[in-house]
Order: C-alpha cells, then sequence, then structure tokens
C-alpha cells in the first residue's frame, strides 16, 4: 500500500531528500507531499549573491525542482506548515489544509540571526537568506541612493554569509563596512594568519573590516541610517544587512512537544530520526550529536539517510566536516579537517607570503606523518587534493607540500586512497569514480550525470578531469587526424611562428593533406590573424563552400545573400535597390532574425552579377556565411522610444562596422538594448550591451539555439570607450582559445575558472595580454576591407563562380523552382538512384 | 546508344584548376561531374551530384585525405567520398560514380564511366 511522507520545506535539502528517496523507489512506495513557504521551487542558496548579477531568478532554480511528469510527487507552494498534531500524523498547513502523513520530514532550514540591537526593525535593514530578501535590499538601493553618489552599507557578521552579503552590497555600487564580533573575518574557518590576510586582500575591494567590535545601536537620522559600534566608530549609511549566523527553524517541532536543543535545533539521531520516530530532520534544522551544520552538504547526506530509512535501510549519518572552499570576493579560502589544530599534540607548517598574498597552513600529527587539517586564503588550487588526504600519511615533506614553487602541491590525484572523497557535497569517492569510469563514462559530463560528482560546487571538476587520465581515457583535444593540436595550440603556433599557409603549417606541424576538419580550422585562424582576402590563393582550397563563395548554400545547391544592415538601421533607397536585385533575380525574399533581408535562390555564376548591383548601391558583405561577426541587433534607442536612456542604433551600428568581418571560432551575434526591458535581446547574444542611466552593462556568454544560455554580466556602467576596450579583449582572447566550432556560451562554461578566469584576463589584466589583445583587434579594424568588393576588383577571383567550368552560363539542370506565397521556392530533389557497391 | 555522345569531354586546362580543389564539369545529356586536382596535380572524376541531397555541390566540397584516403567531403552535410572508388567513406553502401579522366596536350578530359 502506498504510504505518504510530508516534507516540510523545499530549500536544497528537502529538494535532495524528494529526489533521493524517488531515485530509489521506483515502485511508488511512497507518495511525497513537499509544503513550501517560498513561491518559487527549490533553489541554489549557495549561489544567492550570483543573483545580483542579473536578477534571473530561473538561473538559481535547481534541476528538476519542479518533478514534471512524476505523479507521485505533489508540491505545494507558498503554503507553508503550521501545524503538527503527532498523534493524528496530521499536519494543517498555513491555508488550513490537514494533509495525513505515514512519515514526515522537517526541511525547514534556517532563519538568519539578528542581533538585539536597538534599531534593528528600522527601514532599510534587512537579512540576507532568500531572493526575496536580496530583491528587497535591491529596491532599499534603489531608494536610497536616488541615482547620486556612492551608496554606503553595513554588514553585521564578518563569516561567510557576511561576506557574501558584502561582495552582493558592493556588486550594487554599494561601499560595504564589515562589523564583526571575533578577532578576524571568518573566525570559523580560518586561523588568525588567514584571517589578516584574508582582511588585507578583501579591503583592497573597497570593504572596509571592523574586526573585534559589535554594534551598538542603529539609528534612523534624515532619511539615511547612522550606526554607533561598540568601539566609538559611527558610520553614515543606507542600509543594514545581518548576517550574523543562522538558528534552525524549530518551532513546528516545539510547539509539538519534540525534542530540542538548549540553543535550538531539533535533535536527531543517527537515523536522522527526531524524538518522534514517524518524524526525520533534515538540514540546517537537525541538531546531530550536538552541532547544527550550516553547510549544504552534510544536509544532502542526511537526506540521502532519511531517503535509505524510508525504504527500510540501514542508513546512517556520523557527522560531517566543516571543510570549504570558496571564493569570497574573488578571494580564495578553503579549510578542511583540523584547521585550528584542536587535535592533542597537532603541529602547524605555515607558509605565510604576503608578496604573493598567500597563506598556506598544514596541520599535520606530532610525528608529521598524518595530515589532520589545514588552511589556505588567496590560493586555494590544492584543496582539492589535500582535502582527501586527511587522516592519511603525508605523501612528502609538509613543507615540501606547500612550496608555492610552480604554484601546486604536486600530490597528483592517483595517490588518493579508492575512499577518499572526491565530491564533498555529494560524498563521491575515487572509488566511485573509478566505477563509473570503468562503466563507460569518458568525460566530465557523463560523470556528472551517473555519480552527481561536481554537481554542487563544482570545484573538484578539475580532479575528475584528472581521474578521467588516471584511469587511462584519453582526453584528447587534437584537432583531427592531421594535426595532434587543439584549435588554441594551432593559433599560438600560427601566431609565434608567423607560418602563412596550410601546406606550410601540415608539413611542419601536422600530417598528411588534411580534411574538412582542419581546413576550415585553419583558415579561419589565418583570417583572424589578418591573413588578407579569404580566397587568396591556397586560402580559397580551404574554406567551407559557404566562406568559399560568399555565401550560403541552400539544400538545392543554390545559394543565399545576405548584404550587411549594420544595426539594423536602413534608408527607403537602400531597401528599394534590395527590392529591385531581388525583383530581377527572382530571388526569395525574407526578413532574418538579425535584422537584416535575406535573398535565396541565387546560382552561383550569378554571385557575382548580384553582389555587384549590390556593392554598387553602397552596400558589402553581410557574413552571413562566415563563422565571424553576424549582426549586432537594436532596439530603436533614446532617438524614439520614450523609455529609452542611451542610443543603442547608434552604439550597434558602431559596433558592427567595428568588429564586421572578424573571422572567430564559431558566429558571433551581438545587441544593444536602450534601457532595461531589453528589447534587442542582448541577453542572448554573445556579447551584448545594456543601457544604464550613466552608461552601458556588457553581458557574455549568451546563446540562442539548442542549449538557450543568458549571456553573464561581465562589467557594468562603464563609458563607450571602456566598453569598447573590454569588448576588444574579450573578442580577441575568445578567438585565441576557443576551441573550434565552441560559442562563447560553451567556452565560458569550459574555461577554468569560468567567467571570473575570463574577468580576470579581460578587465583586470591578470594575464598581462590585455594590450596585445587590443593590438590585435585594432590591426583587424585597420585592416577590414569588403569581401565581395574584393572578389569584384579580381578577376581570377571572379572566375571561380561558374557553374560549369567547360560550360559557363549555361544553368544547373537540377535547379528548379516553383511559386509559394508568390515567391520563388526550390522544386524538392529527386534523390538520384544510389549506385550500389 | 551512347554512341550520341562522345567519348571524351574536354574541360578545361590543368591550370584552371587551383590545387586541392575542384570543378563542376557538363556533360552531354546533362551528366554533371566533379573534377579534383591534388597538390601532386593528380586528376580524379567522381559524379557531382550528392546523392544523400540530390544537390549538385560535390565539386565545391572540401578535399582532402582520411588515412591517406584522397577524399572530398560533401559541402551539404559533411559524408566523405573516395575519390578513387566514388565509395561514401561513411556510410559504404552509397557511392558515386567515377569517371576516367587524362589530359591531352594542356588540356584535361573527361571520359565516360
Amino acid at each position: 500500500m502506498t504510504r505518504t511522507v510530508v516534507v516540510v520545506g523545499h530549500g536544497m535539502v528537502g529538494h535532495r531528500l524528494v529526489q533521493a528517496l524517488r531515485d530509489r523507489d521506483p515502485g511508488g512506495a511512497w507518495r511525497v507531499v513537499v509544503v513550501a513557504e517560498e513561491s518559487r521551487p527549490a533553489y541554489d542558496r549557495v549561489a544567492l549573491t550570483s543573483y545580483v548579477e542579473d536578477w534571473d531568478a530561473a538561473r538559481l532554480q535547481l534541476d528538476g525542482a519542479r518533478y514534471p511528469g512524476d505523479a507521485a510527487v505533489e508540491l505545494r507552494l507558498g503554503d507553508p506548515a503550521a501545524a503538527l498534531d503527532r498523534a493524528a500524523r496530521t499536519v494543517t498547513t498555513a491555508s488550513g489544509r490537514v494533509l495525513a502523513y505515514d512519515a514526515l520530514v522537517l526541511a525547514t532550514g534556517s532563519t538568519p540571526f539578528v542581533p538585539p540591537v536597538p534599531g534593528r526593525d528600522l527601514p532599510g535593514c534587512h537579512v540576507y537568506r532568500t531572493i526575496a530578501d536580496l530583491d528587497a535590499i535591491r529596491a532599499s538601493v534603489a531608494a536610497a541612493r536616488g541615482g547620486v553618489g556612492r551608496g554606503s552599507a553595513m554588514v553585521v557578521g564578518g563569516g561567510l554569509l557576511g561576506l557574501e552579503a558584502a561582495k552582493a552590497l558592493r556588486d550594487l555600487g554599494v561601499s560595504p563596512h564589515v562589523v564583526e564580533l571575533g578577532p578576524r573575518l571568518m573566525p570559523l574557518q580560518v586561523d588568525e594568519g588567514g584571517g589578516a590576510l584574508l582582511k588585507r586582500l578583501v579591503e583592497r575591494l573597497d570593504v572596509t573590516v571592523h574586526t573585534g567590535t559589535s554594534v551598538a545601536g542603529i539609528a534612523a537620522d534624515r532619511g539615511r541610517l547612522l550606526a554607533a559600534l561598540a568601539n566609538g566608530t559611527e558610520l553614515d549609511l543606507d542600509l543594514v544587512v545581518f548576517s550574523a549566523g543562522i538558528r534552525p527553524r524549530d518551532q513546528l517541532a516545539r510547539d509539538c512537544g519534540i525534542e530540542v536543543g538548549p540553543r535550538g535545533g531539533v535533535v536527531v539521531d543517527a537515523a536522522c530520526r527526531t524524538s518522534d520516530p514517524a518524524v526525520y530532520a533534515v538540514g540546517e534544522v537537525a541538531l546531530h550529536a550536538g552541532t547544527v551544520y550550516g553547510l549544504v552538504a552534510p544536509g544532502y547526506a542526511m537526506a540521502e539517510v532519511v531517503a535509505d530509512r524510508l525504504l527500510g535501510g540501514s542508513a546512517e549519518f556520523t557527522g560531517a566536516d566543516l571543510s570549504t572552499k570558496l571564493k569570497l570576493m574573488g578571494v580564495d579560502v578553503a579549510s578542511f579537517g583540523d584547521a585550528h589544530a584542536a587535535t592533542e599534540g597537532a603541529l602547524e607548517v605555515v607558509v605565510n607570503d604576503a608578496v604573493a598574498g598567500t597563506y598556506r597552513k598544514l596541520v599535520v600529527s606530532d610525528d608529521a606523518r598524518t595530515l589532520l587539517g589545514g588552511v589556505l586564503v588567496g590560493d586555494a588550487a590544492d584543496y582539492a587534493t589535500l582535502r582527501p588526504l586527511v587522516g592519511r600519511p603525508l605523501p612528502a615533506e609538509p613543507a615540501a607540500l606547500l612550496a608555492p614553487a610552480g604554484g601546486g602541491t604536486g600530490v597528483g590525484v592517483g595517490a588518493l586512497p579508492d575512499e577518499a572523497q572526491v565530491c564533498s557535497c555529494n560524498a563521491v569517492t575515487k572509488g566511485d569514480i573509478r566505477a563509473a569510469v570503468g562503466a563507460g563514462a569518458c568525460d566530465v559530463p557523463a560523470l556528472k550525470a551517473c555519480t552527481r560528482a561536481g554537481t554542487a560546487c563544482g570545484s573538484c571538476v578539475p580532479m575528475l578531469k584528472q581521474l578521467l587520465t588516471v584511469c587511462g581515457v584519453e582526453q584528447s583535444t587534437a584537432l583531427c587526424e592531421h594535426f595532434a593540436h587543439s584549435r588554441a595550440e594551432l593559433f599560438e603556433i600560427v601566431r609565434v611562428t608567423g607560418i602563412g599557409t596550410f601546406s606550410e603549417l601540415v608539413a611542419r606541424h601536422g600530417r598528411g593533406r588534411g580534411c574538412d576538419v582542419c581546413k576550415p580550422v585553419v583558415a579561419s585562424i589565418l583570417a583572424s590573424l589578418g591573413g588578407g582576402h579569404i580566397l587568396a590563393g591556397e586560402q580559397a582550397g580551404l574554406q567551407d563552400t559557404n566562406d568559399r563563395f560568399l555565401a550560403n548554400m541552400q539544400r538545392n545547391g543554390t545559394y543565399s545573400v545576405v548584404p550587411r544592415i549594420p544595426g539594423g538601421e536602413i534608408t527607403p533607397v537602400k531597401l528599394m535597390a534590395i527590392a529591385q536585385v531581388a525583383e530581377d533575380y527572382g530571388l526569395y525574399t525574407k526578413i532574418t532574425g538579425g535584422q537584416r533581408i535575406d535573398l535565396f535562390g541565387a546560382t552561383v555564376d550569378q554571385l557575382p552579377a548580384i553582389w555587384k548591383r549590390l556593392v554598387d548601391a553602397g552596400f558589402e558583405s553581410g557574413h552571413a556565411y562566415g563563422k565571424a561577426l553576424r549582426t549586432v541587433k537594436s532596439c530603436v534607442g533614446d532617438t524614439w522610444c520614450r523609455y529609452g536612456v542611451q542610443d543603442s542604433v547608434g552604439l550597434a551600428i558602431e559596433l558592427e562596422l567595428r568588429y564586421r568581418g572578424l573571422r572567430s571560432p564559431h558566429k558571433l551575434k551581438s545587441a544593444v538594448s536602450g534601457c532595461a526591458r531589453e528589447c534587442a535581446e542582448a541577453r542572448g547574444k554573445d556579447f551584448g550591451v545594456i543601457a544604464t542611466e550613466t552608461g552601458w552593462n556588457l553581458y557574455v556568454g549568451g546563446n540562442g539555439g539548442t542549449l538557450p544560455r543568458h549571456a553573464d554580466l561581465l562589467v557594468s556602467d562603464v563609458d563607450k570607450e571602456e566598453l569598447v576596450r573590454v569588448i576588444d579583449r574579450f573578442l580577441m582572447f575568445y578567438i585565441r582559445t576557443a576551441d573550434r566550432l565552441q560559442r562563447t556560451s560553451v567556452w565560458l562554461d569550459s574555461v577554468e575558472g569560468g567567467l571570473d578566469h575570463v574577468r580576470d584576463v579581460v578587465v583586470h589584466d591578470g594575464l598581462g595580454i590585455a594590450a596585445e589583445l587590443e593590438a590585435q583587434m585594432a590591426a583587424h579594424v585597420a585592416g577590414y576591407a569588403d569581401e565581395w568588393a574584393g572578389v569584384l576588383a579580381d578577376p581570377e577571383k571572379l572566375a571561380r563562380f561558374t557553374s560549369f567550368v567547360n560550360a559557363p552560363g549555361a544553368p544547373d539542370p537540377t535547379i528548379s523552382f516553383r511559386a509559394e506565397r508568390g515567391q520563388s521556392v526550390p522544386v524538392a530533389l529527386g534523390i538520384p538512384e544510389v549506385v550500389g557497391r | 546508344m551512347t554512341r550520341t555522345a562522345p567519348a571524351w569531354t574536354p574541360v578545361c586546362p590543368v591550370a584552371a584548376i587551383a590545387p586541392e580543389t575542384g570543378v563542376a564539369v557538363l556533360l552531354e545529356g546533362g551528366e554533371q561531374v566533379a573534377v579534383f586536382r591534388s597538390a601532386d596535380d593528380t586528376l580524379r572524376a567522381i559524379g557531382n551530384i550528392d546523392p544523400f541531397s540530390g544537390a549538385a555541390v560535390l565539386a565545391r566540397g572540401i578535399v582532402g585525405d582520411l588515412g591517406g584516403v584522397a577524399v572530398v567531403a560533401s559541402p551539404m552535410h559533411k559524408q566523405r567520398f573516395d575519390l578513387s572508388t566514388g565509395v561514401c567513406v561513411d556510410d559504404p553502401a552509397v557511392a558515386v560514380p567515377t569517371y576516367p579522366v587524362r589530359v591531352r596536350g594542356a588540356t584535361i578530359e573527361v571520359g565516360r564511366p
């Protein structure tokens, strides 16, 4: 008989519980009812701060959190549980609905702790916990600044959450003060040395840190807030955010007599069962062996235990360590194991490099043979390999493990035992990964799908790659059988050696004659590096057919023609010129999605004559055929639109003319919107620009197509000069390093370090190549020439636009047209009889 | 019956085909042939019609080698054809016809299969 489990709360852990139970219960022994307070399904609260980047709540939503197509799960949003009746085994919701249960799981999480400071309820005081909290903070910032000057805010609490809140405020254009009662930032995770460095690094980022003091009171002061600190400091503020820790939401349990701890938290045993055997508790509401865990990984582990128990299993939760690795305001911080050397006789080995801005500490046993824990600040790359070694013999001298030379401990993943956890978020061991590889998983996405490793915080992804290599799965980056190099490596070879032809490149760095994979790649690289006309000499034979005939091949072998219409702005005279050409050649015409006009049905031999007419009318190639910049779409902007705040058409035209003809690993699309209403759909583009009151926001990595992706904010509120500089660098960095046919969206997701790394390179010049990238783009802009004009001026190139070499001008007998809705469309080609072998 | 068409059709001078590319040739009767010239001046001719799409486009494909075998990739959907046998490498049940090709003086000529 089907039993019912009611899950109270739909946060990350509640969702994981439902997933874990449904995964293990295909027969549907349990019906699941989830009652949730928030009106949206479970979202990634760990990544809450990233909401500030785009205010796109949908992006935070967890996969499958609405359980589509699963009749066994009922999700009741916006109707929290109000009371439990343990005797009747029912839960009553706020709306008055009574739900019967056979088992109940409390996954209510926690509420922010707000210290009892006078004035804490004043308007402008917030907590930092939910999407709604961030929306309120945003509204508060907007109201306070009134668009003038830089606002200021106070964050109460200098722990993990407090620093996250400070980052969000900084991203909102507000200067934050962080007030921490403890003697250092993140007192739970890092030690004194690490805390000192962390403070220095954070203060570089326009954050003022006050440690060892508390807030004495907050008062309203002429529309602003005035905070007095216990050390006498006064702060003039626009808003206050409390993030000084969490308290378990245990009221439901308290009200019905379920045992809670002296400082809160529902007491659970190793089965995550409360004092009522029909009631379980998981996540931040649960108190296990005297500890409430404020991290998602232990919550996930509890969820798995309960799912197992519901199905008659005997899984146990035995506690979790508080290891964490995070990037706070661009600063890596990690702590693992016994970070504070609390173990009897523990020894500490510290390398504190003030110049490099790194602090690294290992805690080892008294005989210096066993790793107990550690703290890494400034560079936490070794966290993934060090943490699984906790409790195990050290593979080398502690000092050698911390040696900064070359970066990296040199401890390979191969040194780890099978039971070492690789993904701590989802408790996936090295053995699990090896088993998955043995069962056929051959890349990171496959490993993610079958083990869940790397799907939460992602910090173990580099280790997954290493493990694949260790397991003998070849992660070949070879382009094809003719080149053992990746596209990025070939790009560097061509750039550094100055080799100018495919034949020389394949002779010196490859083998064979090339193929339809490597030839267009090399052609694109040569073009990106200013190799002259793409049909010059040997280059013509390297091009895909679209590039070779500077038009787009259609299904019957004819081509379509797209003249450039920068920004979508066109005069009536030019429209008439296009119309006349279409009329004279019987071309099917259609408006494209990129705000221009596509003319279909031209045969190879007609292309030059058509283009002669278009070039004479002032048009040039639109590169619709190339892996190159396509269009920069725009809305009408503030010239006409009563909502517009900037001239989006003017900027779109400028950008389109700047980057026209730029050859890249894949096509590039762009758009400019004149206000936040975003009519140009800039966030669906490889680089999209949205006007603000005072400048421009630049978004990168957007995509439509098969795998839609909203673009990520790269820089905000910059002037045009800075905008163009960042786009120059971004595009050239992409062109240098992306794989063949890799759109910016996929590239951004695959670059090690992701968007943060790309921002570091193209905004902060972290690799010191910005000037080079800019120079490369300047050379492209200066060297641009219309490809079609180039063909029309060169009899040799023109001669290739022939239907039949022995009968120029003879029509291709396979091509014919019929009329549809008043225009010419191709007659479907009869597939000729295939010659059998 | 085939007497009506000449055995060899003159096409063009060798130099008119850039090395590592192809051209389309129209035979009397409407048959289309794709003639390719390799870097070492080897000439090969196959049917111009891509059997997968029905479009007459193989002469516009990229030529290259696959493990040393000279091939052309259809510009329509990238299937590759062995230039010597006409067999599709990606689907050996499919093939295009091959044609004899020779040079008379400086002129390329294509024969009947």
